[in-house]
């Protein structure tokens, strides 16, 4: 056991000097964390932001330029005058994701109580906002029409009111969501192609066989990958949850920084695992770069990090969750937003580390039979 | 044609050449002319800068300082290098590296041929008679990867003598191959010679006797050129009698000549059980044998030897020995216990150095004795001393520091020996160790083998492909087509043989053993079918681009082709990834788990609790009792809503009191949030509208109607929205991914090489790299249409016209993309990485796939719009979803059309023919 342990320290110290020694990967690893982190935070929201809004004025009464004078940013752009007519053409163009029509004598029809029909003509190709986008419309009008006859001395209240209260994230900003998203995705794609390249790498090479043929086990190796490489991508994570998420952009984040390091020791321990799984059964780099590249977009898309899992087919949703990073994204929105205590979320952790070693059970019994399969061709 | 082919009746003219690597020089002003029609051996030790003059010459490297004129012109001159390219033939070191392991014999020659114009019927003349006089032809379907070291380099010569060479340059053409093909290989190369003796043959060679049979001489040494001239005339200048010895005293002026490879005293014998037994061992890879039924037992202490031709079984032997590859049949044992891989105890007392290199480049000389130290558990007070005695023994302590990747082969290989007997084992086991070493430091390696053998007891397994080594083994074992032949000392050997040499013996032992039919077919028949000077003169031109392109594209496409498994991901994988993305990349929110909190528990909250938990949006989870209760479901994400509806709800309502509902929201994913708050309004509002129905006022003022009406995707199903998108972005995706190794690997393979010295260009040759890719693209793009059409129930409502043009264009432009990042980053690591980081982020985040580009920042909507994924999606989205016509896309198709010339540009700039 004591050997069995130095041989994973010494060969670890040497995969840390490799990683070093590799000032490409550096910079790769430096903008993944930081400046790819900040791009997507601050650039892409899925939040009703600056949208743009077509505004046809059938009716050319005061109500319909209250309505139009409450669009307003930043959820919406300043709106943009239309004709009727134009209406096909402007949204075939994608120059509006919203257009409102008020018909005419939409005011009269109202004070009247002959219930008009507002319409809003809404992109539904853009499903982020289209469905957002839509209640906001409602509760504006609503607002308005409310104060409207309010000035004409008619006292009309809702039947019902709402109080909301977004827990976690009052003004339910995205931009946080997309960062720690982010930091998950990047997690995923460094740890599979850095652990998984450089075992195929290091099999073309021969030097895999070298150290076999020392007195190293296969598991010295592969653990000593894991925990060196893993050190490296810990560390590029904590760095840019301080000083890129919480510095740069600005973030809250209320949970506890070290639960939260704790799971991704888990989940970068899972993911290396896999990504050595996925080298042991691929023959050479362009087939495991084939191989590598569809599974880190898996799990970039479908972790229930870009949209919510519960969405998804229930066979999907069974599938994924044979996929460490979807209880990743579990667990990195409770520490971190919902400051969900370890007692929670260690379901989670024990998934990750579960699913974890049968990855690292199938790769090392590949260990062997991928030399001989590369020394066979 | 430039330069006057009368005066300059010299075929290579070097004056003043300096090369440096970094901070080492490789060449030290080098100057030398040689005749047309010579021919030149290039002798000297491993590192002096032979194979930087050879790559000078044939245009392979660039010039740094000094003029190298070959064939009548200036090689800085990129026009001259072009036309004079059809008429040198280069064969790299390295076996069979400038070959493509996938192709065919046949193949590879038409690849090389198909670079220079010839008719395709002349092509095939030439190819048959080239195939014939190597001995090659019983094989043109054979994989150049399985080919034996020896085969791959005659396929390496034909491939060189396709398109019938004025000057013809070998660097080491004969390192790692064995006595018997080495033989072949010569005689070849003399036939060639004899029926074109215009043609000019420069060989560089780290064997002296092969030395012999060139008629001029260059001596080099720590780049510089220590004699050159006739072989006679530098032989006799240094007084020695052979090229070994005048070698020698070249390069140690004033030193007698001592006997090179003094043979070892003689051995003591050891007692006890022998140290390797090996008993019908026997290895089969599918249905082929690669070893058959071999024994053998090696006596403690003793250097035996294993002679044997390229691909005989020796490498499978020595692995099978180490653990490193289970027996299919038979026993083997090493040091009195059965070979067994997780033996560790037996794998401390081993020593094991393989064929080629594979030690840490990463690591110094020092670091990977260090490594080695720990890893085989020296007590940490003996580790320094033991570190520092071997480097002294192994003369490897003034380059401690040094990083072994600049180091020479043969000092590369004294490391490696140095490692394998730092810990002082037992046995050694040595694959091939002294393969490319030159004499001298093949001379000081065998006596650290002697010294290991006869003071230390060690016992000694060698492979080798040199006769004066075998000689210094105690015993030697023929090996051929898997199965030892015989096995004797030395002089045993010969006499059973009745030969002189042992390389006789070799010889005579194979045509005895079975290999005799090709050894022998291969060395009567070498002169006869000749390949002659082509017919038409003419045929000796440049080529032509689109001939390039066709040459590349071509095999490109085979090399694909033979890859089954990257061709069905290349096709299959996208379907199935967009199958799983369309339906799984939803916003559609179904079953949204939420509470409710009721603290009325009348009817009318009873009956919108029932309304909510029949709504397929939600899915009702177990009701919040308290308080405390909320915050608690919220954090274990158990629920994402809790609807808290307030006491004295139904009274409130039903009086027109106005009553709050409190939604609590979880707001850790803020669409989510939104979008159920969206709908838990909407199922609110409608409760109260069927409730104003069936009550009487006050509740029934419905004032007015706000009607969503949803374009282009009237049920508001993520899967139409998705689709169009997920197209997009997988189209880049894989296709990227599937360029971006081309450029990368083959400089990694070292294949790149053939573009620098034939004439095509290097835009002909990026453009044939990605060619193919548009096609497979070209189907995959077909493939999901017809999956979104008929699988996810898509209907193109515009211009199918436009999604076509559309999407080839895109799948240019993808293609080139993975060109672009394939001629930037050095290794095929770093070009999955770099393609994955600068694809997947713009495709995904970028370029409108999820959120509209007028809604990004406005340096993320830069970035969308200088990516071209961005112009695809407008494309994809307005054909699928949007029902517009081609005429609509005039941008994007511009767009999509600029982008693969900038990137094809760019790629062309980044990339350089030639190496430094």
């Amino acid at each position: 056991m004591g050997r069995w342990a130095a041989n994973i320290v010494h060969l670890g110290l040497k995969e840390l000097a490799s990683v070093w020694r590799d000032r490409g990967m550096m910079v790769f690893i430096i903008w993944a964390f930081t400046g790819a982190i900040y791009l997507v935070a601050s650039g892409a929201s899925t939040e009703m932001r600056n949208a743009s809004v077509g505004f046809v004025d059938g009716d050319q009464s005061q109500l319909s330029n209250r309505i139009r004078d409450a669009v307003r940013p930043p959820d919406f752009a300043p709106p943009v005058s239309l004709d009727r007519a134009e209406i096909d053409h402007a949204m075939d163009s994608a120059r509006f994701t919203f257009i409102i029509d008020v018909p005419p004598r939409f005011e009269q029809d109202l004070l009247a109580g002959r219930s008009p029909t507002l319409q809003v003509i809404v992109d539904a190709t853009a499903m982020t906002q289209a469905g957002i986008g839509t209640g906001y419309f409602s509760q504006i009008v609503n607002g308005e029409i409310e104060r409207f006859l309010e000035l004409r001395g008619r006292q009309i209240s809702a039947p019902i009111a709402f109080t909301i209260r977004a827990f976690f994230n009052p003004n339910l900003e995205d931009k946080r969501h997309m960062a720690v998203m982010e930091i998950v995705n990047n997690v995923c794609m460094l740890s599979i192609i850095l652990v998984g390249a450089a075992v195929v790498r290091e099999r073309e090479h021969g030097t895999i066989e070298h150290l076999l043929v020392m007195p190293v086990r296969a598991s010295e190796i592969v653990f000593a990958k894991i925990w060196a490489n893993g050190l490296v991508v810990l560390v590029a994570v904590l760095l840019s949850l301080i000083f890129v998420a919480k510095g740069a952009l600005g973030i809250t984040i209320n949970g506890s920084i070290a639960v939260y390091m704790m799971g991704a020791v888990v989940f970068i321990f899972a993911v290396m695992a896999l990504g050595i799984m996925l080298a042991t059964i691929t023959p050479s780099m362009p087939q495991f770069a084939l191989l590598a590249f569809p599974t880190v977009i898996v799990m970039e898309v479908l972790s229930g990090g870009m949209t919510p899992i519960e969405s998804m087919p229930g066979y999907l949703q069974m599938i994924m969750s044979a996929v460490p990073s979807t209880h990743y994204v579990k667990f990195s929105l409770g520490v971190l937003f919902r400051d969900a205590p370890l007692s929670i979320v260690w379901h989670e952790i024990a998934w990750m580390a579960a699913l974890g070693a049968i990855y690292l059970v199938i790769a090392l019994g590949r260990f062997r039979a991928m030399l001989e399969n590369a020394s066979g061709a | 044609m430039s330069g006057n082919t009368d005066i300059a009746d010299d075929a290579i003219r070097v004056a003043g050449v300096r090369h440096h690597y970094g901070a080492v020089a490789a060449l030290q002003d080098v100057s030398l002319s040689l005749p047309r029609g010579s021919d030149t051996a290039i002798i000297g030790p491993d590192g002096v800068g032979k194979s930087t003059l050879l790559g000078l010459i044939a245009g392979a490297r660039i010039i740094q300082q000094g003029q190298v004129e070959t064939l009548g012109g200036d090689m800085a001159n990129a026009v001259h290098r072009t036309q004079v390219a059809s008429r040198i033939a280069f064969m790299p070191q390295g076996l069979g590296k400038n070959l493509y392991p996938t192709l065919s014999v046949a193949e590879n020659i038409d690849f090389f041929a198909s670079l220079y114009a010839t008719s395709a019927a002349e092509r095939r003349e030439r190819r048959d008679l080239l195939l014939k006089a190597t001995g090659l032809d019983p094989f043109p379907d054979r994989p150049a990867g399985k080919l034996s070291g020896g085969m791959r380099q005659k396929l390496s010569l034909c491939c060189a003598l396709v398109h019938d060479p004025e000057l013809l340059i070998l660097d080491e053409p004969t390192t790692g191959i064995d006595p018997l093909s080495r033989r072949q290989f010569w005689q070849l190369i003399d036939s060639i010679r004899a029926a074109r003796p215009t043609m000019t043959l420069v060989v560089a060679t780290a064997y002296m006797e092969e030395a012999e049979r060139f008629s001029r001489l260059v001596a080099m040494d720590a780049g510089r050129i220590l004699a050159s001239g006739s072989r006679d005339k530098v032989v006799a200048g240094s007084g020695a009698s052979g090229v070994e010895g005048a070698f020698i005293r070249l390069l140690h002026p004033g030193v007698a000549t001592s006997s090179v490879f003094s043979s070892l005293p003689a051995r003591t014998a050891f007692d006890g059980p022998p140290a390797i037994v090996a008993e019908g061992l026997t290895r089969r890879f599918g249905d082929f044998t690669a070893v058959d039924n071999v024994s053998f037992r090696i006596e403690r202490g003793e250097i035996f030897g294993f002679l044997g031709s390229n691909g005989c079984g020796k490498t499978t032997t020595m692995k099978m020995l180490t653990g490193l590859l289970p027996a299919s049949l038979g026993r083997a044992e090493l040091l009195g216990r059965p070979v067994d891989a997780t033996d560790i105890e037996t794998r401390r007392r081993v020593g094991y150095m393989s064929q080629s290199f594979s030690l840490y480049s990463e690591l110094t000389v020092r670091g990977n004795l260090e490594l080695h130290a720990k890893l085989y558990h020296l007590a940490s007070d003996a580790r320094d001393s033991r570190i520092t005695e071997t480097l002294k023994r192994f003369d490897l302590d003034t380059i401690k520091d040094a990083y072994p990747a600049g180091l020479p082969l043969g000092v590369r290989q004294r490391l490696q020996l140095a490692a394998a007997c730092l810990h002082r084992p037992e046995v050694l086991i040595l694959d091939e160790p002294t393969s490319g070493v030159d004499p001298e430091a093949r001379d000081r390696f065998w006596s650290h083998l002697g010294e290991l053998s006869r003071r230390d007891g060690v016992t000694i397994f060698i492979s080798t492909h040199f006769m004066n080594e075998a000689e210094r083994c105690d015993r030697v074992s023929f090996m051929h087509a898997g199965k030892v032949l015989a096995v004797g000392t030395p002089d045993e050997l010969r006499k059973a043989n009745g030969t002189k040499t042992l390389e006789g013996a070799f010889i005579a032992c194979l045509e005895q053993g079975g290999g005799a039919p090709t050894a022998k077919d291969a060395l009567d028949g070498t002169p006869a079918g000749l390949p002659t000077p082509p017919a038409h003169p003419g045929a000796r031109s440049t080529g032509t681009w689109l001939s390039w392109v066709g040459a590349f594209a071509g095999r490109e496409a085979r090399e694909v082709l033979r890859d089954p498994i990257r061709l069905s991901f290349a096709l299959l994988a996208p379907l199935l990834l967009m199958m799983t993305f369309a339906r799984g990349i939803s916003f559609d929110i179904e079953s949204l788990p939420f509470s409710i909190y009721d603290r009325d528990r009348s009817a009318e909250s009873q009956s919108l609790t029932v309304d909510l938990a029949g709504s397929r949006y939600f899915s009702e989870r177990a009701q919040v009792l308290a308080d405390v209760d909320v915050d608690r479901r919220l954090q274990s994400g158990d629920a994402a809503l809790v609807i808290e509806i307030p006491p004295g709800f139904g009274r409130d309502l039903l009086r027109g009191h106005q009553p709050t509902i409190s939604l609590w929201l979880d707001g850790a994913n803020p669409s989510r949030a939104n979008t159920a708050r969206g709908y838990a309004e909407g199922v609110v509002q409608s409760f109260i509208d069927s409730l104003g129905r069936r009550e009487t006022a006050p509740l029934a003022q419905a004032r007015f109607n706000l009607e969503p009406r949803f374009f282009y995707n009237q049920d508001f199903r993520s899967v139409y929205a998705m689709t169009p998108g997920v197209i997009m972005f997988l189209l880049m995706m894989i296709l990227a991914m599937m360029t971006a190794l081309g450029v990368v690997r083959e400089r990694e393979m070292g294949s790149i090489i053939n573009l620098a010295v034939s004439p095509a260009s290097t835009g002909a040759f990026l453009v044939g790299k990605f060619l193919p890719y548009v096609a497979i693209g070209t189907v995959t793009l077909m493939l999901m249409i017809a999956l979104a059409v008929f699988g996810l129930d898509l209907s193109i409502k515009g211009s199918f016209a436009a999604l076509l043009f559309g999407g080839v264009l895109y799948v240019v432009t993808a293609a080139t993309f993975g060109i672009l990042v394939s001629s930037f980053v050095r290794s095929q690591v770093a070009a999955i990485f770099a393609c994955a980081l600068l694809t997947l982020m713009p495709a995904l985040n970028f370029s409108g796939f999820l959120q509209p580009i007028s809604n990004l920042s406005p340096a993320a909507q830069l970035i969308g719009l200088g990516f071209p994924s961005s112009w695809f999606q407008q494309i994809s989205m307005g054909v699928f979803a949007k029902g517009l016509p081609f005429e609509s896309f005039l941008d994007a198709f511009w767009a999509l059309a600029i982008f693969p010339v900038i990137y094809l540009v760019v790629a062309r700039l980044l990339l350089n023919k030639q190496e430094p």
